[in-house]
């Protein structure tokens, strides 16, 4: 990068502040040359954000505001700028991509039109002029049958392929910044690198800059020329990429560095008991299809004849992409969902066939930890209610539940304190230990953890993944963990099952599945993992 | 699409045939011989015998049912005792300024209410918003009658720009039918509009916190398109929603406001058949208004699913 030529963004001293005057980013300053890429790095709260959206004057209005500093675009000043001139600037000059390709395009508009309207609103093109290009924009990212996707509404595409749409629609008329806000954050590992493949390939061809805002570090190390790492509204390191990852000058980076987990499988363990406490025999479940007329349309079938078992104190990792599977097992194995056909033995009672009523004893024999600890918590009973209410249904009596829930709260690193307190009172973070404290209440021989730290930030789920693991050495409780992420995987599984479309494509130790995988769409998966040429732990010992 | 509207409709004939079946029972479990109900005090043993015959009360009740159903597909809904003409024909006479009324009254809601909503919502918190919806709480928390003398009050009695009361047919002539309709239409909207107002700015306020309205900016649309093409047209569904059952509430009791503007509509009839124990007009009357309500809300299910492209059941 020529360090002469004049920046395209220049933010400077930015500072922003909630309506009530709490301060969000302290003097923000950072800057992007015209056709590189600079990564914004930072934990939830940190402000990448905010700061991203305060350049193009999209702060929340009434909730945040800009309370000082500059942004320069091309020379010009954009704070202060009047609201039709940033208007002019947004999506054609700079555009945006979101998070959330879900629910970042308008339901109820075709995707066609909803490219069309860029156009409509920043050039003269006729009608027949729009649609060619727009055409060639969908085509341009490599979606298939452009002219039935033109039509298409949205929820009849995958993430992947909004996220191609949001892009195109970012991209039509080639604007000379890009900012994309975690754009591969909500999508599968091949998803993702397909994405940024394509965010690189378009940037190459238009020489567009990026500003790439991220919290993945292993997204960083493949795409940033520039890092800018942001730790409570503030900058704390910025430089080229090789020198942020490789010799970081501050102990948060460091920090954050050392949190994100290895690909390397960690070491086997000793197989300990050899009790199975969860054998699942040839589980199928096949959800029925929506009714036409008179009949149903066939059903879809999310798990076919998938086996396993798993000894006490082991952990089983199962992973795959969206729409593989790995969740309809999970709940089958809870009876959340009656399976159509196969056997689970819960210490060797096949409870996949048992009334409700019959249900009941074996309930506590096998708990869950869900992925959004925001929501799995009511948010109207007190942390104690939370964790006596299990117990107390299998006849323990309050007084005891309650001492046990302060023994629990301990267990997993909380004041005993929190008993009384609700869950918006807590951290991310905190609620999770409460999750899994509410799971281990009932004394259960098997946990299954459905994407438990996804939600959670690397540093976060460094310490959750570390508690997990303490909390099964301590009690000997197997644990069904099912993630996407492999680094994730690869650090507390013994053993490794990989799903794909409902199949089981690969089942071993993790030494094996992930070390040395032997199916190709395992390696697929492995290829993908974005920073996997990166040692992020000799980083931050350095 | 199309399957989807055959079974909607299908659905709607139980739910016919239970009102129906009410409707039926209402006159048999009431105390009383059914024949005397319907011929009232002045009947004579004659009349009541022919009553008797007609309705086929020495037959077993569900072959009654089935008669009586058989005559309401055959457009036979009996005689009214007030009038000696047939109830068909009564409600037809009636439904017409009851309708208009309703139409235009509708009309007005969309056209008042719905811009009031967006604009409330878009400058929330903004004086503008405060005043939408504190004179909403007046629009319906004001009873109909004191808004209707009101109005007639200031724009006939004061003013001298709209006649006071009456009704014309919009067959005599489309202006004398908008001078005679405007102020009851105005009454009778007057709690839909404020009703609708702040359905509109509810929904709208939902709507605008979702990511694709900062997709919608973020392109750099102008905020009368994000407002008007991507916001409402998401928030659009449980507005129908009131607009749609508004429209059944009009059809069904608009009593005051044609008393007080002196409107021979279904309101009055209704009214004038209660008080004078009419039975077959009463159950003609009900027949009718679910019979509208159940359309109603076929309606506005399938315009659900024209309005939102995800909605397939």
């Amino acid at each position: 990068m020529a360090c002469e030529q004049a920046p395209l963004l220049q933010v400077e001293n930015l500072r922003v502040a909630t309506a009530e005057g709490r301060p969000i980013l302290h003097g923000v300053s950072f800057h992007i040359q015209p056709g590189e890429t600079l990564c914004l790095v930072g934990e939830s709260g940190s402000g990448k954000s905010v700061a991203s959206l305060a350049t193009l004057g999209l702060l929340p209005k009434g909730a945040l505001q800009v309370e000082g500093g500059t942004i320069t675009f091309a020379g010009e000043a954009l704070l202060g700028a009047s609201a039709r001139r940033l208007k002019a600037l947004r999506g054609n000059r700079v555009a945006m991509i979101f998070q959330e390709p879900m629910t970042a395009l308008n339901p109820v508009l075709s995707v066609g039109r909803q490219i069309d309207e860029v156009l409509c609103c920043h050039t003269r093109l006729d009608a027949a002029e729009r649609r060619a290009k727009t055409l060639d924009a969908l085509a341009q990212v490599h979606l298939p049958d452009i002219q039935r996707i033109y039509g298409a509404y949205p929820h009849r595409l995958s993430g992947g392929q909004r996220q191609r749409i949001m892009i195109a629609m970012a991209l039509v008329l080639e604007p000379t910044l890009l900012i994309a806000d975690e754009p591969t954050t909500a999508l599968d590992v091949t998803t993702q690198q397909q994405i940024l493949t394509l965010i690189r390939e378009l940037q190459q061809r238009h020489g567009t800059a990026v500003l790439f805002i991220t919290h993945d570090m292993g997204v960083v190390a493949d795409i940033a020329d520039r890092v800018c790492v942001m730790h409570q509204g503030q900058v704390v390191e910025q430089g080229a990429a090789a020198q942020v990852l490789g010799q970081p000058r501050q102990a948060y980076t460091r920090q954050l560095l050392a949190a994100v987990p290895a690909l390397a499988p960690r070491a086997p363990r000793a197989a300990g008991s050899a009790q199975v406490v969860l054998d699942v025999v040839e589980l199928s479940m096949v959800y029925p299809g929506p009714r036409r007329l008179l009949r149903r349309s066939p059903g879809t079938c999310a798990a076919d004849q998938v086996s396993f078992n798993l000894t006490r104190g082991r952990t089983l990792g199962i992973v795959g992409e969206s729409g593989s599977g790995k969740s309809t097992v999970a709940r089958c194995l809870m009876r959340l969902l009656t399976p159509s056909a196969g056997a689970v033995r819960v210490t060797g009672k096949d409870i996949s066939e048992l009334s409700a009523a019959g249900l009941k004893p074996h309930r506590k024999r096998i708990q869950m930890i869900f992925q959004d600890p925001n929501r799995s918590l009511n948010p109207r009973r007190s942390i104690a209610q939370s964790l006596i209410e299990g117990p107390m249904n299998y006849g323990i009596d309050r007084a005891e539940a309650l001492t046990r829930a302060q023994r629990l709260l301990e267990l997993v690193g909380l004041p005993a304190d929190a008993l009384g307190r609700y869950p918006h009172q807590f951290s991310g973070g905190q609620r999770q230990r409460i999750a899994i404290a509410r799971a281990l209440a009932m004394e259960p021989d098997v946990i299954v953890a459905d994407e438990a730290v996804s939600a959670l930030d690397v540093s976060v789920q460094a310490q959750v993944l570390e508690l997990l693991d303490g909390l099964q050495q301590r009690l000997g409780v197997a644990i069904v963990f099912i993630t996407h992420d492999l680094r994730v995987a690869a650090q507390l599984c013994d053993e490794v099952l990989v799903m794909r479309r409902g199949q089981v494509v690969e089942y071993g130790t993790a030494a094996q599945v992930l070390g040395a995988p032997q199916h190709t769409y395992t390696q697929q998966l492995m290829a993908a993992v974005p920073g996997k040429a990166w040692d992020f732990s000799a980083a931050a010992r350095s | 699409m199309f399957a989807y509207f055959v079974r909607r409709v299908l659905a709607a004939i139980p739910v016919m045939l239970v009102v129906a079946l009410f409707v039926f029972l209402l006159l048999r479990l009431s105390p009383g011989d059914p024949a005397a109900i319907i011929g009232g005090d002045m009947a004579s043993p004659e009349q009541l015998a022919a009553i008797r015959q007609n309705l086929g009360l020495d037959r077993p009740l569900h072959v009654q049912f089935f008669v009586w159903l058989w005559q309401l597909l055959h457009g036979d809904f009996s005689t009214s005792l007030m009038a000696h003409t047939g109830v068909l024909s009564m409600i037809g006479q009636r439904l017409e300024p009851t309708l208009s009324l309703a139409l235009v009254a509708t009309a007005l809601t969309v056209l008042v209410a719905v811009p009031l909503g967006v604009l409330a919502a878009w400058r929330r918190g903004s004086w503008l918003d405060h005043t939408v919806m504190s004179v909403s709480v007046l629009g319906f928390s004001v009873p109909v009658f004191v808004i209707g003398y009101g109005l007639t009050t200031l724009f006939a009695l004061q003013l001298h720009w709209l006649p006071v009361q009456g009704f014309k047919s919009i067959f005599d002539g489309v202006g004398p039918f908008a001078y005679r309709i405007a102020l009851p239409a105005l009454t009778l909207a007057s709690a839909h509009i404020a009703l609708v107002a702040r359905m509109t700015r509810a929904s709208l306020l939902d709507v605008l916190g979702e990511d694709y309205i900062r997709t919608a900016r973020a392109k750099g649309l102008g905020e009368l398109a994000v407002l008007f093409r991507h916001a409402l047209r998401n928030a659009w569904v449980p507005i129908l929603t009131v607009i749609g059952s508004g429209f059944a509430l009009m059809i069904s009791g608009v009593v005051v406001t044609e008393s007080v503007f002196n409107i021979p509509g279904l309101g009055r009839l209704i009214v004038d058949a209660v008080l004078a124990r009419d039975y077959p007009v009463i159950q003609g009357m009900i027949l009718l208004t679910s019979g509208v309500y159940v359309l109603i809300n076929l309606l506005i299910d399938m315009s659900y699913a024209i309005s939102d492209p995800r909605i397939r059941y």
